[in-house]
C-alpha cells in the first residue's frame, strides 16, 4: 500500500468511527486505536498519539454546540478539570514505562466495559434534594433548561467525583481516549448531577483532558503528522455529520450494533497483547 | 441580584467560548488540511512505515520546531503546526475561562483555572522524555 491508499482508506475509516459514534453516543475515539493497530497494523504508541488528537478535534466541535444551548455546568467542569488533567499527565507517563503489551490489554477492558454500559438504559436522574456543604461552598449549584423552563438542582459528592473524574483522566491519557463514559458516571452516579448535564459538561471537559496529555506525546515523537492528518479530518468531519442527524434518528439498534463491534474489539485487543501481537 | 447578574455574565462567557472552540476547530483543520494535500503531492507513492515504532524527528516534537518547519512549509511541519493549533485550542478555552472569572471576581474559581492551565503548559512545554 503507498501513501495514497493508506491516507484514502485511512480516513474512510476514521470517518465511519466518528460518525456512528456521534451518532450513537458512545464517541469515535475509542474504536480508533483498535482500528489503526488490528486493521491497518499501527505500532500502538502513533495510533493512541493520533487517537488523542481527534478526541480533542471533536470534542471542541461538539462542545462548542452545547455550551451555546446552557446544559453544561462550567463550574463543576473547571473544578473537575483538575482531577482529568492531573491524571492526564500521570497517564501519559506511565503509558511511558508500560510494556504495550499491557497497554493493549487494558485497552480491551476499557472498550468491554464501553460496550457494556451502552447496553443499558440511560439512568433515572436521582436529584439531590438537600444542598450539599462542599458543593454550595464551591457555588456549583445551578439550573438547566428543561421544557418546563429553568431547572434549579443541587450537586453533591464532589470528594469521589473529583476521585472519578482522576481516574477517568489517566485513562485518557493511557489510551488516548475521551473517557466519556468514566466522566458522566462520576457526575451522574456520584454528584447527581441530571443527565443532560453530564453528558454535556463531560463533552466540555474531554478535549481539556486530552489536551493535557497530546502535549506530552507529542513531545515524545508519538504523534505523526502523515497518521493524524486523515484520522483527525476524517473523525472531525464524520462526527459532525452524525451529530447533524442526532436529532431525528437517535436509533436503539444502531447503538446495539455499536456496542457489538466494541465488544468484538475489546476481545481482539486482549487476545492480541496476551499472545503479543501488539 | 447579584445572582441573577452572575448568571447572565456565566451566559455572555459561555457564548464566547463557544465561538472560540468553533474558530479554533475550523482553522486548525483548515490547516491540517492544507498541509495533507502537500503531502500527498509530494510524497503519495511512497510505502507507509508505521508498523515500526520510530518516533518522530525532533523539530516535529517541540513548539518552536514546528513552528519554523510549518512557516518553511514542510508539509509535514504544517500538518504538525494545524495539530498544535488545535492542542492550543483548549487551552486558549481555558485561560478565557480565567479571564472570565477574574471579571465575576470569583478569585476561587479563577485559581482553580489557573492550575489547570499551569498543568496544561507544563505538559505542552515538555521536554518529557
Amino acid at each position: 500500500m503507498n501513501t495514497l491508499e493508506f491516507v484514502a482508506i485511512l480516513w474512510l475509516g476514521s470517518f465511519a468511527a466518528g460518525f456512528l459514534g456521534s451518532l450513537t453516543g458512545l464517541g469515535g475515539g475509542v474504536v480508533i486505536v483498535p482500528l489503526l493497530t488490528l486493521v491497518f497494523g499501527v505500532d500502538i504508541r502513533y495510533a493512541i498519539g493520533a487517537a488523542l488528537i481527534s478526541v480533542i478535534a471533536t470534542s471542541s466541535g461538539a462542545a462548542a454546540a452545547y455550551v451555546k444551548e446552557g446544559f453544561s455546568n462550567i463550574r463543576v467542569g473547571m473544578f473537575l478539570e483538575i482531577a482529568t488533567t492531573l491524571g492526564a499527565i500521570a497517564g501519559a507517563f506511565v503509558a511511558f514505562y508500560l510494556p504495550i503489551h499491557a497497554i493493549a490489554v487494558i485497552f480491551g477492558f476499557v472498550l468491554a466495559y464501553s460496550a457494556y454500559l451502552s447496553f443499558r438504559p440511560p439512568p433515572h436522574d436521582r436529584r439531590a434534594g438537600q444542598p450539599d456543604k462542599l458543593a454550595t461552598r464551591l457555588r456549583m449549584d445551578a439550573t438547566y433548561p428543561t421544557p418546563r423552563g429553568l431547572q434549579h438542582y443541587h450537586v453533591r459528592g464532589v470528594p469521589a467525583g473529583f476521585l472519578v473524574m482522576f481516574i477517568a483522566g489517566v485513562l485518557s491519557g493511557l489510551l488516548g481516549i475521551g473517557s466519556g463514559a468514566v466522566k458522566v458516571l462520576a457526575m451522574d452516579r456520584a454528584m447527581r448531577l441530571p443527565f443532560k448535564v453530564s453528558t454535556t459538561t463531560s463533552n466540555f471537559m474531554i478535549g481539556v483532558t486530552a489536551a493535557a496529555s497530546a502535549g506530552i506525546y507529542l513531545n515524545r515523537g508519538y504523534i505523526d503528522p502523515g497518521l493524524a492528518m486523515p484520522v483527525v479530518l476524517g473523525v472531525l468531519i464524520g462526527s459532525l455529520i452524525g451529530s447533524r442527524l442526532l436529532a431525528g434518528a437517535k436509533s436503539r439498534v444502531l447503538r446495539i450494533v455499536f456496542a457489538i463491534v466494541i465488544a468484538f474489539l475489546a476481545i481482539e485487543m486482549i487476545f492480541n497483547g496476551l499472545t503479543g501481537r501488539i | 441580584m447579584i445572582v441573577r447578574n452572575r448568571e447572565a455574565m456565566d451566559h455572555r462567557a459561555e457564548n464566547t467560548i463557544g465561538i472560540l472552540l468553533r474558530t479554533g476547530v475550523t482553522i486548525s483543520a483548515l490547516v491540517v488540511l492544507f498541509g495533507g494535500i502537500l503531502f500527498l503531492a509530494h510524497s503519495w507513492s511512497s510505502p507507509t512505515h508505521y508498523r515500526t515504532f520510530r518516533g518522530e524527528p525532533g523539530d516535529l516534537r517541540h513548539i518552536s520546531g514546528i513552528i519554523r518547519e510549518g512557516f518553511a512549509l514542510n508539509p509535514e511541519g504544517i500538518i504538525q503546526l494545524g495539530l498544535l493549533l488545535l492542542i492550543a485550542t483548549p487551552i486558549v478555552r481555558v485561560a478565557f475561562s480565567a479571564w472570565a472569572f477574574a471579571e465575576e471576581r470569583d478569585w476561587l474559581y479563577v485559581t482553580f483555572t489557573l492550575i489547570v492551565l499551569g498543568l496544561l503548559l507544563f505538559s505542552l512545554a515538555g521536554p518529557h522524555s
